[in-house]
């Protein structure tokens, strides 16, 4: 991506020779993000601002596709990114439903078929949620929906998915697929939507009528071409990702138990979860304390979500799987990716340790 | 040592984590989430607003610290604004900066300093800490304009111990000062001055959380006449003049609210005059009562001189004797007890006796 930080400056959308060169990384970018992800035509990948625009675009795109308000069919435990645009596309008439999960926090695929109807244009269901890491049976709930309701399109945001998960259109059996760029270690604020050929979206982003209308504005070159070759060397990567990161995180488990025997684990081998994710709570540590000691330990460990000013807000996630307030207030996400070291697993479970024992 | 600073957005407070840095210590800024909109977000009026938050933070990086902003909405919604509501349901006015600092800044956060591991509280309140040898003294703020010593009246030894007030030496001329030579871009930052929870109109928000409180009722005056009716006695305190919505010749005052029979009485100015007062919660900062019938200054109103009074135990609750009576002391404000600079201690005025 470095040239066209530089003298590769040309703007993709213009005449000249320069634009020329820039249009042409893009348009190669373009191909090769849409065989990797699965879709027919490179005019199927719609590059945009990062996770977040990705889902608005799939989410509100096919329901208001046409000046229509087709209804949203999707779950409690979704991004904000999805929950947030469901609920604005409620507030411009779409009838939106949210299916409960279960107490690991999947969605049953006959649920959510359940709640589709002759209005549901798009049904959203994660790929594997953010927060917890556990899995959502995205396949099976595209099969269910399409039983009943072949016309209706299913949307999985796969953000969080893509470094540990086979995703892809294909793949997963779905019709519109949101990626973010920094979760494959690309650049961040870049993102694309992929789509099936043929789906008609209503854009959330107004303007030149660049992406095939799909979405303005000028082009980040450098970012796309970045995020391409960061989700290629990703995809190539991650059956090594898989093992390695599993073994760490195996280890950190491990290692936490050994230690806080009664720290409980929010998902454990109860359900399928993404491999680089470790959600725990300290019965009787809060969150927000222990983050902090971690964070002076130098370890940089998360809860649920975090609010616009940095508080941590109560997590929709874990009080829709039935967590009561208290316990979801104690719950952290430790998550391991690229720059993790083999030894990191034994030394974060340390630190915890460490800092659970200042606070006992 | 390492200490925790809670930083509001605002110039004092950022000074006060400015000067901790200076002193050599660890220093950990922090901002407290106190209230919220139904939305969950922070609201964009008042004290603690999302552009105040984005201020401390920057204000911790200039200053190389790190910087949180911990959840105390819970907290606060349950002393601070149950209680605002409560009070002027009850016919009273609140002071709820006190019932926050009491419960939330010098209770639940000092307490979170020490599972931080740090050893103290710092605040950029406008008042002074020190020690005579023997216990921890509360002083008035150099600054005697800006000084805030009377919304710490509750605190006590034990708080005492780990608060630090770095500022209280300071004009606030001298804090924005400090600000700017430091680069801090709080540094020339107006003052708020409205309560984050009401946001401007504190009727508005009785109406909406306590539709109770907008209970019609009687304007009488003292002999009982009724001149007139009122939307509801949350709208009116003790030495309130405007509003009444009936007019006379001569300026009428608020003299009496309650709550329990929907009365608001108006009278002249000479009407409002009180010889004294009763105070109940009443602590005090050495932790050893004074004497009976010490001659103490009181502050009855936050922004009002002391004035000279005699201080008596009345089993179960104080008596202050006013030298010289006084106008407008209103229920539920605090009464603070000073000798000099000091502050002696404190509690809320439950009626003037």
């Amino acid at each position: 991506m470095a040239p066209y930080l530089g003298g590769e400056f040309g703007n993709p959308s213009g005449m000249h020779a320069v634009s020329r060169r820039a249009k042409d990384a893009i348009e190669a970018a373009r191909e090769v993000l849409a065989a990797l992800l699965g879709a027919a035509h490179p005019l199927d990948v719609v590059f945009t601002g990062g996770g977040t625009e990705s889902d608005n675009l799939g989410v509100a795109g096919p329901a208001l596709a046409g000046g229509g308000r087709g209804g949203v069919v999707t779950t409690e435990v979704e991004h904000p990114a999805v929950l947030e645009t469901a609920r604005f596309a409620g507030r411009l008439g779409c009838p939106v439903r949210f299916v409960a999960v279960d107490r690991f926090g999947r969605v049953a695929p006959e649920a959510v078929a359940a709640a589709v109807d002759g209005r549901t244009r798009v049904v959203s269901v994660m790929t594997a949620n953010n927060e917890t890491g556990v899995l959502q049976p995205v396949t099976e709930v595209a099969a269910a929906v399409r039983v009943a309701h072949p016309s209706v399109l299913v949307h999985t945001d796969a953000v969080q998915a893509l470094p540990s998960l086979p995703v892809g259109l294909d793949r997963l059996g779905v019709d519109l697929l949101s990626i973010a760029s920094h979760k494959a270690g690309g650049p961040k604020g870049m993102g694309a939507l992929v789509v099936r050929g043929g789906i008609d979206l209503e854009p959330t982003i107004h303007g030149g009528g660049q992406e095939l209308g799909r979405r303005s504005g000028t082009h980040d070159v450098a970012g796309i071409v970045g995020m391409v070759a960061a989700v290629e060397a990703a995809m190539a990567d991650r059956q090594r990702f898989v093992s390695d990161i599993g073994e760490v995180r195996k280890r950190f488990e491990t290692t936490l138990v050994a230690a806080i025997p009664d720290a409980v684990f929010t998902i454990g081998d109860d359900a399928d979860r993404l491999v680089q994710h470790s959600h725990f709570r300290v019965p009787g540590v809060g969150a927000e304390t222990l983050l902090i000691r971690l964070d002076s330990a130098g370890v940089a460990a998360s809860a649920g979500s975090a609010c616009h000013s940095g508080a941590l807000e109560p997590s929709h996630v874990l009080r829709a799987m039935g967590m009561d307030r208290r316990a979801a207030a104690e719950c952290v996400r430790f998550s391991f990716g690229w720059t993790t070291e083999p030894g990191d697993g034994d030394d974060a479970a340390a630190a915890v340790a460490a800092a659970v024992e200042g606070l006992r | 040592m390492r200490m925790l600073v809670a930083m509001s957005g605002g110039v004092d407070s950022s000074v006060a984590a400015a000067a901790m840095v200076e002193g050599g210590h660890e220093v950990i800024g922090v901002t407290l989430k106190q209230w919220s909109g139904p939305d969950g977000r922070l609201p964009t009026a008042g004290c603690c607003t999302v552009a105040d938050a984005e201020d401390a933070r920057r204000v911790a990086a200039t200053l190389g610290i790190p910087y949180y902003v911990l959840d105390y909405r819970e907290q606060f919604a349950g002393a601070v604004v149950e209680h605002f509501g409560r009070e002027y349901l009850a016919g009273r006015t609140p002071n709820p900066c006190i019932e926050c600092n009491r419960t939330v800044r010098f209770g639940a956060l000092l307490d979170r300093a020490g599972e931080l591991g740090c050893d103290g509280l710092v605040t950029g309140h406008h008042a002074r800490v020190d020690h005579d040898g023997t216990r921890y003294r509360l002083l008035a703020g150099r600054d005697r304009a800006k000084d805030q010593s009377y919304v710490l009246h509750m605190l006590g030894q034990a708080e005492l111990a780990l608060i630090r007030l770095p500022i209280g030496e300071m004009t606030k001329a001298d804090v924005r000062a400090e600000a700017a030579r430091l680069g801090l871009r709080t540094a020339g930052k107006a003052e708020s001055q409205d309560l984050c929870f009401v946001g401007g109109d504190y009727r508005k928000f009785l109406r909406e959380r306590h539709p109770e409180s907008a209970r019609p009722g009687p304007i009488v005056d003292l002999e009982g006449s009724v001149l007139g009716t009122h939307a509801g006695t949350a709208g009116y305190t003790v030495g309130q003049r405007r509003g009444l919505g009936v007019s006379f010749g001569e300026p009428r005052y608020v003299v009496g609210v309650d709550a329990a029979t929907a009365t608001v009485t108006i009278g002249r100015r000479a009407d409002l005059a009180v010889d004294g007062c009763r105070v109940a919660g009443v602590s005090f900062v050495s932790g050893v009562p004074p004497e009976q019938g010490a001659a103490v200054s009181v502050k009855v109103r936050y922004r009002s001189p002391a004035v000279a009074a005699t201080l008596w135990d009345a089993a179960g609750h104080y008596e202050v004797r006013f030298s010289e009576s006084q106008l407008a002391v209103a229920p539920g404000q605090a009464a603070v007890f000073y000798c000099g600079d000091e502050v002696l201690g404190g509690g809320t005025i439950v009626e003037p006796a």
